[in-house]
């Protein structure tokens, strides 16, 4: 790449984190306002984690999380527009507001689903990363779960055949510290979560999550070796939630300080000083970057309020499908391999 | 088209290797399917004809491997899971209930998950409370699931091969007390691709005084039941096996009542919100005036099933309580 490139790409990283962050604060807004309804789990805090893993990925890498997921389906190229008319249950959403915020998919961009039963995704993923297996694909999937995910029995059976048959899966664990108002050392024994992946004979490390570019070199270096080599990872990022585990949780199992003192850490405040530094951007950069984004997000709203609702019918008509041939399911890649990807 | 006749496990296993030979996305996958050749000997030499990459054992994992094949489904690989017996399809429920048939919906139709769920389901011999569950009542309670319950060997194979071919989620409940029944069935590919629609029951006896609604482990005895008040009564009770529970075929359900104005319900679930009580509301619901008498049920009881063989006589349905059960219909 050129260096004018590397630039622009050094930059989007921190777009693409101000934008789920600014995304995330108005949907906040349109909750507090209860223009949207159901559960709504913010990311705000944990920017780096998708941002920079998805950078370090091919398009066609599928992505896979639970139910805080926007930030990685944002990163991954969906709109806000689609992802403001999901939240407000539009027809123009991105699950045709059939999902809601905790099930994001969009096809186009492979971001394979946000879904809300913990640990109930990590065989999906699995599953995903099988039929990469399957096909000699040197396609990676992503999947990602929170420090409450890795004590659940799905959990265990995922990993264990991904490690059993070698499948190009990288796990990463969004360790923030708490699930709901449950620390993390008070739901699993383990002095650090990332030795977990020794269970099942995986190559695991720690990941500093609130790095945004350590997770794109990390995640980047990791898909380099799964492609060659096909086999799962498992990776503990290290990161920090700032808001509430949805929008109705006072958070008193932390102590202010310990929230401030997280705050430091900011991902978006980090990353800017480091390209200012750089001299890759300019404090007006960042402010006309932030008026932009802003303006997007708040169009958003504006989208989302002026799209129709779904029509009755809709549920009906995906509840099941008229099997036919027309549709066709995401192309695979050209093969890579011929041999035998089972060794058992 | 000369018919052979074959069991009901053979007729299942024919299945199994025309699909993995028709489509290269097809493959199996589930406990001691492979080296072992099935626990119930479905997948006989198939691992040997299309090796490790499309008949793959899985560890103890109904979860994972359930869940496995779900998301190699939403990327258009079109994985058979075999349950060593739907009772352990039970730890797998959440990926059975909650993700095979929401994917749909909640991707607001972008991604389909087409797989198969198949396996023993129901009343076994002795096996006691664990073993035995007659899970179709639970299932069909959820919306996006496909469920038929083949009585016959071509039925077996039949609704299995469509089951491969459907783009929804399809469980196939196998009855383990008939595997080694046989029947008359087309024969192999190429000479004949053998396709059972969804959604059709069939009328496996005719009659004028009574229906027999029932499916599964129940058909074959509704059947002997049939025989005998023929026999004894001078009764001709019409038996209709429904082959697919959902959907249901009320077509063939409500002619057959409107015809015979009485209505026996023979099913091996259990009663509480069993399939007998959803076919009572439907019948009731659309043709009140047709019913002569009350519908009777013969269901297992609402017990654990106990290990002891008389108990366990006792709490299932049997051809004994269906003629029970069709007198006290008539009156007789
Ligand atoms: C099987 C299951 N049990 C409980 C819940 C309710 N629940 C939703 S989120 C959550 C906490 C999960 O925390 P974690 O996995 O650490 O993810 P985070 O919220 O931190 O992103 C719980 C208990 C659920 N959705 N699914």
């Amino acid at each position: 790449m050129d260096s004018e490139a590397t630039k622009q790409a050094e930059i989007k990283l921190l777009y693409d984190m101000l934008a789920i962050r600014r995304f995330e604060e108005k949907a906040q807004q349109q909750y507090q306002m209860q223009k949207i309804g159901g559960f709504l789990h913010l990311y705000i805090g944990q920017e780096a984690v998708a941002v920079g893993s998805v950078a370090g990925t091919k398009h066609d890498d599928y992505l896979i999380t639970a139910y805080r997921d926007h930030g990685h389906a944002l990163a991954r190229g969906m709109g806000m527009n689609e992802a403001m008319a999901e939240i407000f249950g539009k027809a123009t959403g991105c699950s045709k507001g059939l999902g809601g915020s905790m099930h994001y998919f969009d096809r186009k961009n492979n971001m394979m689903g946000g879904h809300a039963i913990v640990g109930g995704h990590i065989p999906l993923g699995a599953g995903l990363a099988f039929a990469s297996r399957y096909r000699g694909e040197d396609r990676v999937t992503l999947c990602y779960m929170g420090d409450g995910a890795i004590n659940i029995g799905s959990f265990h059976e995922a990993l264990n055949m991904a490690g059993l048959w070698k499948l190009p899966v990288i796990f990463i664990c969004e360790n923030n510290q708490f699930a709901m108002g449950t620390a993390a050392t008070r739901s699993n024994p383990l002095k650090e979560i990332v030795d977990r992946g020794a269970g099942y004979n995986m190559q695991s490390l720690i990941m500093d999550g609130m790095d945004v570019r350590k997770v794109r070199d990390t995640i980047a270096d990791v898909c380099g070796k799964i492609r060659k080599d096909p086999q799962p990872y498992w990776i503990e990022a290290r990161t920090y939630r700032y808001r509430g585990h949805s929008m109705s949780d006072p958070g008193t199992y932390r102590t202010k300080e310990e929230l401030e003192k997280h705050k430091k850490d900011d991902p978006i405040t980090q990353f800017k000083a480091v390209l200012i530094k750089e001299g890759l951007l300019s404090e007006e950069d960042f402010k006309r970057m932030d008026t932009e984004i802003k303006a997007l997000a708040a169009a958003s709203v504006k989208f989302a309020e002026e799209s129709d609702e779904p029509a009755e019918e809709e549920v009906f008509r995906y509840t099941t499908v008229e099997t036919d041939t027309s549709y066709k399911p995401i192309p695979t890649r050209p093969e890579t391999s011929k041999e035998n990807p089972f060794h058992c | 088209m000369q018919m052979r006749e074959i069991t009901y496990r053979q007729a299942l296993n024919e299945a199994l290797a025309e699909e993995l030979e028709r489509d290269e996305n097809v493959f199996l996958m589930g406990e001691e399917v492979a080296q072992y050749n099935g626990a119930y000997k479905i997948s006989q030499g198939l691992l040997e004809r299309f090796g490790p990459k499309r008949v793959i054992d899985a560890p103890i994992a109904e979860s994972g491997f359930a869940g496995i094949g779900c998301g190699a489904a939403m990327v258009g690989l079109r994985p058979i899971i075999e349950f060593m017996t739907f009772s352990f399809s039970l730890v797998a429920f959440d990926q059975v209930a909650n993700n095979a048939p929401n994917i749909l919906t909640m991707s607001g139709g972008q991604f389909r998950c087409p797989i198969v769920f198949r396996g023993p389901n129901g009343p076994a011999h002795q096996l006691g409370a664990t073993h035995m569950h007659a899970t179709e009542c639970l299932y069909a309670n959820i919306p996006g699931l496909k469920i038929v319950v083949p009585a016959t060997p071509r039925d077996a194979k039949g609704l299995l091969k469509s089951a491969v071919r459907d783009d929804n989620p399809v469980l196939v409940l196998e009855v383990e007390m008939l595997y080694a029944t046989k029947g008359p069935v087309e024969p192999p590919m190429p000479e004949h691709d053998l396709l059972i629609p969804f959604g059709k029951a069939s009328v496996v006896r005719e009659g004028t005084d009574l229906t027999i609604l029932t499916y599964g482990r129940t058909m074959p005895m509704s059947l002997q039941a049939a025989a005998t008040v023929a026999k004894e009564n001078n009764l001709n009770v019409e038996v209709v096996d429904l082959r697919s529970i959902k959907p249901l075929d009320l077509d063939t359900i409500l002619a057959s009542v409107a015809k015979t104005h009485r209505v026996v319900v023979a099913e091996q679930d259990r009663p509480v919100c069993g399939i007998g009580s959803e076919l009572t509301f439907q019948i009731q619901h659309h043709i009140f005036d047709e019913l002569d008498a009350p519908i009777a049920r013969v269901t297992m009881e609402d017990v654990a099933v106990p290990y002891a063989e008389k108990l366990e006589h006792a709490v299932l349905p049997t051809p004994e309580k269906i003629v029970a059960a069709i007198r006290r219909t008539c009156g007789i």
